[in-house]
């Protein structure tokens, strides 16, 4: 598998999915998984999984000791695998800056040079590609799929390619063809033997605007960790005792900031008790500031910023309702941790998530009377928040990885034809 | 000799529009009128008249050997009266040939038999008002919402001097005994129990597109024990036009029963006849409420779940307050609020049946259903400030009511105190 993030180390939600995925389909028994990573840092969790860095595999043939790759890359992997990999090279790759090692350096961030550093992978891949024996690729991300296009033509074997999100969504269909990403993102799936979606929703995108063959692409839908005890037996701490509407994520076109803005003023016009939170940042920060001053609501309206770690849960633990108005979300892990945290939450229909969520609410994202109704009802009537609170909770405490892994490897042994 | 009753239920609720918390105090008008116009004139053409015309004929046809009951609640009376008037003439038509019998149930379609005692009066006494004001007709049967059916609500009904009730043939309550037998009911010996048959009314309302013909249905009538003597088979009229549609064939099924029902020796009776003539085999004790929806047969496709519950508690909690008030449209918003459905509508029950559902999700009919009680509340409290205890208000608005009774009668003491003042006086003046 080829992936871009893996925890701790997480920038954004492809991280916890692709761990999520990888444990799943190992817990099943009957995969064994290799995972590449641009940069590890030493401190992932990889009992269960092999972890390669692109940054530790070497493209130019260095003559170092034993001694010298267990004091340069002892902290991530053992020497041997570093000789291994060595043997592999494929190519001159010397016009590239390489260091001591032989290696490319990567940022494992989303660096200004990303799509210098996505071609760099997909060298790199080419590498790992001829050491590892495996049976399939799965890529994760667009980020990856040049990589897994890579691995497949030196191999032969079927590629996976798991779309986490769209270039389409993400720029709210304003992308042109032209657009890199876009264009990444297509060749990877005409690549593909088979397309996992994290939504029907997605899937729909991927056959529309990118014209793929609906009979390979199949939802593949996402699931949440379980919560860890330390953060479910966190205290809340309130100072008020006023209801408190909570959207989190970033706070771009994409999420639908502005409808949220425009429903919860038109919920604190009838509800003097309750106030609203905007936590997270993004471009369209600013002017959500100046939308809420124009409003006049600024006293009852507060901006948190990025919120990173357990700050996340302890804003769960404080709020009464959880939204997310996104415009387009192809999946959206957010409403199922709030819903864990015993938060209802509303939900736009244009996300992914609400596909496999009955205990929330749903309404169209343009719909701000629908969604200042859902949340004027949910701070209104405690029966209807006590209801969604343990009928969510249950719900979402049935969503595991381990039934995606399940599914992810019936869908690889269909691909391969092995029943 | 086998008998067959044949029960029709009607029922359209005033559905409500999507009643924003914003409206809340502001806009005190509830009700989808273009959905429910919509869907009445629907039903009406498509089902409801086409089937009145042919039950009408079918009554004609045999000389007046087949015979139907009817139970058209009170809200969809009220609905046709303003949309579709032509609908109650040809009911009026079947009840002047007498072979067609109106049953009683509640005005509102609600649940408040289960709930609230002096509602359920005043609904059974509003449905009596307004069949008797339409058609001239006094009912003598009772027919629950859903056919909803305990112990106490037989109790009820008998006090209200019914002659008997028709609820479901369940399995859970029935047991060994089979649905075709006169019972009665527990409370009172002279009140008959008539049990749905529920194998052969979901035969046509659910399984009738599988191929049934009128002969096979007859004869599985005809050829069940020699002592079974009433099946009762009853379902929503809707299904002749509307759940199948004329092209299945609906129609002819009917209009071909009485000639197979005359071939194989059945009768068709109406349920007053049967409860008049048919003896009771014994009581049938009812415990938990049931009813004929669902597989499960009880009420919780209505009252199964947290929304449904305080949905109720909080309609019912202004029974009280809205029955000392004068304001007849605040009356009869809040008889069009207790129709059951719109606790059906919430209902989260897995796979539960909710015809026509006007919301996208059980939490969309709930917030609806609230705010427009909220709203309720707030007129009320408008009328009566809150801070008043109920009692206090009774006990006042009585004294209001009897201020002119009792001004009379202090007058008429005054008067008399005065005459015997008078009258003491002149003994003391001639002293």
């Amino acid at each position: 598998m080829f992936g871009w993030e893996w925890p701790p180390h997480i920038l954004g939600g492809l991280g916890p999915a692709s761990y999520g995925i990888v444990r799943g389909v190992v817990n099943t028994g009957e995969c064994d998984v290799t995972f590449v990573l641009p940069k590890p840092q030493g401190d992932e969790e990889k009992g269960f999984v092999h972890i390669i860095g692109a940054a530790n595999t070497p493209v130019v043939w260095r003559d170092v000791d034993w001694n010298y790759v267990q004091q340069r890359f002892g902290y991530c992997m053992d020497p041997q695998e570093y000789y291994d990999l060595r043997n592999c090279i494929y190519a001159d790759f010397s016009h590239l800056y390489t260091n001591d090692m032989g290696c490319i350096e990567f940022s494992g961030r989303y660096p200004k040079n990303l799509l210098e550093e996505i071609n760099n992978y997909s060298i790199v891949a080419g590498v790992i590609a001829r050491k590892e024996s495996y049976d399939i690729i799965h890529a994760h991300d667009w980020l990856t799929y040049p990589a897994g296009i890579h691995a497949k033509q030196v191999s032969g074997k079927p590629l996976v390619i798991h779309v986490h999100a769209t270039q389409y969504d993400r720029t709210r269909g304003m992308c042109d063809a032209g657009d890199p990403t876009f264009q990444i993102e297509l060749d990877g799936m005409n690549h593909a033997d088979l397309i996992m979606c994290v939504s029907e929703l997605t899937r729909q995108t991927v056959i529309q605007k990118y014209h793929q063959n609906p009979d390979k692409c199949i939802a593949m839908h996402n699931a949440v960790e379980p919560m860890k005890p330390e953060v479910l037996n966190m205290e809340a701490k309130r100072g008020t005792d006023e209801k408190v509407i909570t959207f989190l994520g970033r706070i771009t076109a994409q999420k639908g900031c502005e409808y949220f803005v425009e429903a919860a003023a038109r919920c604190l016009q009838k509800a003097p008790n309750a106030r609203v939170v905007m936590a997270g940042n993004g471009d369209l920060m600013e002017s959500m500031i100046r939308l809420v001053a124009r409003k006049g609501l600024a006293d009852r309206f507060h901006f948190t910023g990025f919120l990173r770690g357990n700050q996340v849960y302890e804003m769960f633990k404080v709020s009464d309702v959880y939204v997310m108005p996104s415009v387009s979300e192809p999946f959206g892990i957010s409403p199922l941790e709030a819903m864990q945290c015993g938060v209802p939450s509303i939900i736009s229909k244009q996300s992914g998530c609400g596909e496999i969520l009955e205990n929330c609410i749903k309404c169209d994202y343009w719909d701000i009377d629908a969604m200042a109704d859902a949340m004027y009802a949910l701070i209104t009537y405690p029966t209807l928040h006590k209801y969604l609170q343990e009928a969510g909770r249950n719900e979402v405490n049935q969503i595991t990885w381990e039934k995606v892994g399940r599914r992810v490897v019936d869908a690889y042994k269909r691909l391969l034809g092995w029943g | 000799m086998k008998n067959v009753c044949l029960l029709f239920e009607i029922h359209q609720p005033f559905r409500l529009k999507k009643y924003r918390f914003y409206d809340i105090g502001a806009d005190h008008y509830y009700y989808d009128d273009y959905a429910n116009e919509e869907i009445l004139k629907r039903n009406a053409y498509q089902s409801y008249i086409p089937a009145a015309k042919m039950l009408l004929e079918m009554i004609n046809r045999s000389h007046k050997e087949f015979k139907v009951a009817l139970s058209i609640s009170g809200v969809a009376m009220e609905q046709f009266e303003m949309y579709c008037p032509e609908f109650l003439d040809c009911v009026r038509d079947l009840v002047a040939t007498g072979c067609c019998e109106l049953c009683c149930e509640t005005f509102s379609h609600c649940l408040s038999s289960l709930i609230n005692a002096d509602d359920f009066r005043i609904q059974v006494d509003l449905h009596k008002k307004i069949i008797y004001e339409t058609f001239k007709y006094e009912p003598k049967t009772f027919v629950n919402t859903g056919m909803i059916y305990n112990d106490e609500i037989g109790a009820e009904v008998a006090a209200m001097g019914f002659r008997g009730i028709i609820t479901e043939g369940t399995k859970h309550v029935l047991g060994w005994r089979s649905p075709n037998y006169m019972y009665n009911i527990t409370a009172k010996a002279d009140v008959g129990l008539l049990f749905r048959n529920t194998k052969l009314s979901e035969d046509i309302c659910q399984n009738f597109q599988n191929g049934l013909d009128a002969g096979t249905y007859t004869s599985w009538i005809a050829d069940g024990p020699e002592t079974e003597n009433i099946y009762v088979i009853a379902m929503n009229f809707d299904v002749i036009g509307g759940i199948h549609p004329a092209s299945t064939g609906i129609f002819e099924f009917f209009k071909a029963l009485p000639s197979f029902a005359e071939t194989k020796k059945l009768r068709f009776i109406t349920p007053i006849e049967a409860f008049d003539n048919i003896p009771s085999v014994a009581p049938a004790s009812v415990g938990h409420a049931i009813s004929w929806d669902g597989y499960d047969k009880d009420v919780s496709a209505w009252m199964g779940n947290d929304l449904q519950h305080e949905a109720i508690r909080s309609v019912y909690s202004i029974f009280e307050r809205l029955h000392l008030s004068k304001n007849q449209v605040l009356k009869q918003d809040y008889a069009y609020l207790l129709s059951a459905d719109h606790f059906k509508f919430m209902s989260t029950k897995q796979g539960a049946y909710v015809p026509f559902s006007p919301y996208d999700s059980s939490f969309d009919a709930f917030t609806n259903y609230m705010n427009v009680i909220s709203d309720m509340q707030i007129r009320l409290n408008q009328e009566f400030p809150s801070s008043i205890d109920t009692d206090d208000l009774s006990a006042q608005q009585q004294l209001i009511e009897n201020q002119g009774k009792e001004i009379e009668r202090l007058q008429a003491k005054i008067a008399k105190l005065e005459a015997g003042a008078s009258a003491k006086k002149k003994p003391s003046a001639k002293k």
